[in-house]
């Protein structure tokens, strides 16, 4: 590999590490200080984007396949709809978080909050994951 | 300006520069997302479409006064009517009493959180939030059915 | 006098969206059409987030010693407002892709003439 390749190469493979770890501190500190699911999903996609345009399209998606990533897509938002489901099941109205723990009502608002955001994350990082391998997949002039 | 990786640059650091505007003005989420989202993604979505198109603009062909014209008109229009808005930082201004002005309150005691924009977004604003994932989750649709190739035999990728 | 200097936000955002607005109409390019879109719409949000600070105040983060918080509700709607608007760009931009496929050309005007041809 011709040193430029390299610099780039060891550079993507210590910061991507990071860019996960901070994506995911994002994600659970979002009750705390600034941040929350869509700001992780978005750095958490970013590091996919990142590897991909180091290590090239077909390792990328050797790491992300394509039926997983479709899959957590829509996982995310069935997990945001399925907690408001599971709180109308537990007798609240849809997405009251109350009624998620009986003698605390402030711990089922948590629960219900990191759910949510959870899915949220979810499907933003794996939608932009789809953006970006959807872009670079399209050959050009065919 | 013709270059159009240029023009894709700029809008990265206008957006960036937007971004550490909202951090002057109390905002930090929003200038995290405008961060990552504008300076990041946006760019690079923009440099793989001029990737997969051309990078150079071709010489207008019709006049700008037209468009200068509106544009000015607009303008003025837009400033006459600043001078009825509250001023910046009041806060007596009507935005801080419409519709429930008692959110951090609120936020203290039912959901104990300290971040109260996490809190309203997924609790107080539940809804829009779900609506808000569900447009992301339609777009990037939008997008596979766009973009994917179906499958082929092994050698036509 | 005093008047107007309270208003220098709003002039900014003004100023930043006819930049964009004008981008928009007067650029044949669509790209260049997609980047006006985008330059007016950090200029909406802008206004709002202005709006909605208070002088004296914080970032809507509970803590022990800040008593005055800037109002959290205008920063919830423009988060939501921005991933969207990174959705229907992607959308766009997705969209000059395959128009350039079909068309061969990004222009406006020559897309017109193709199509009148």
């Amino acid at each position: 590999m011709r040193r430029v390749e390299i610099l780039r190469v060891v550079a993507a493979k210590l910061l991507i590490p990071f860019i996960l770890l901070f994506a995911l501190y994002v994600q659970f500190h979002g009750d705390f200080g600034p941040g929350g699911g869509f700001q992780a999903g978005v750095i958490f996609g970013a590091a996919f984007v990142l590897y991909a345009l180091i290590f090239g399209l077909d390792a990328a998606r050797r790491v992300a396949p394509r039926a997983v990533v479709d899959r957590l897509v829509a996982l995310g938002v069935l997990l945001y709809a399925g907690t408001g489901v599971v709180t109308m099941l537990l007798g609240g109205r849809f997405l009251d978080y109350d009624v998620l723990n009986h003698h605390h009502p402030v711990h089922g608002q948590h629960w219900g909050i990191f759910a949510v955001e959870l899915g949220v994350g979810i499907t933003v990082a794996a939608g932009m994951i789809t953006l970006y391998f959807s872009f670079a997949g399209r050959r050009r002039g065919s | 300006m013709r270059g159009l990786l240029a023009a894709a640059m700029l809008t990265g650091i206008y957006s960036f520069l937007g971004a550490c505007w909202m951090v002057i003005l109390d905002a930090p989420d929003v200038a995290f997302t405008e961060a990552a989202v504008g300076a990041g993604i946006a760019t690079v979505l923009m440099l793989a479409t001029l990737s997969l198109t051309s990078t150079r603009e071709k010489p207008p062909t019709r006049s700008t006064a037209v468009p200068l014209l509106v544009v000015i008109v607009t303008g003025a229009a837009l400033w006459y009517g600043t001078f009825d808005m509250p001023h910046y930082g009041d806060p007596e201004a009507p935005i801080h009493r419409w519709p429930d002005p008692s959110y951090v309150e609120r936020t203290r005691v039912e959901v104990d959180m300290p971040n109260v924009v996490t809190a309203v977004l997924a609790s107080y604003r539940g809804y829009d939030t779900l609506g808000e994932t569900t447009v992301i989750f339609t777009a990037v649709i939008g997008v596979m059915l766009l973009l994917r190739r179906p499958k082929r035999e092994q050698g036509a990728k | 006098m005093s008047d107007v200097f309270g208003l220098y936000n709003y002039w900014i955002v003004i100023f930043l969206m006819m930049t964009g607005f004008y981008i928009v109409i007067s650029r044949g390019n669509l790209v260049k059409k997609v980047i006006g879109l985008n330059i007016f719409q950090a200029s909406v949000f802008l206004l709002y987030i202005s709006m909605g600070k208070v002088k004296g105040g914080t970032a809507p983060i509970l803590t022990e010693d800040a008593t005055v918080y800037s109002n959290p509700l205008p920063s919830v709607l423009i988060l939501t407002a921005i991933v969207v608007g990174i959705a229907t760009t992607g959308v766009a931009l997705a969209l000059i892709v395959r128009i350039r496929e079909a068309y061969g050309t990004i222009e406006e005007d020559e897309i017109e003439e193709d199509w009148e041809s």
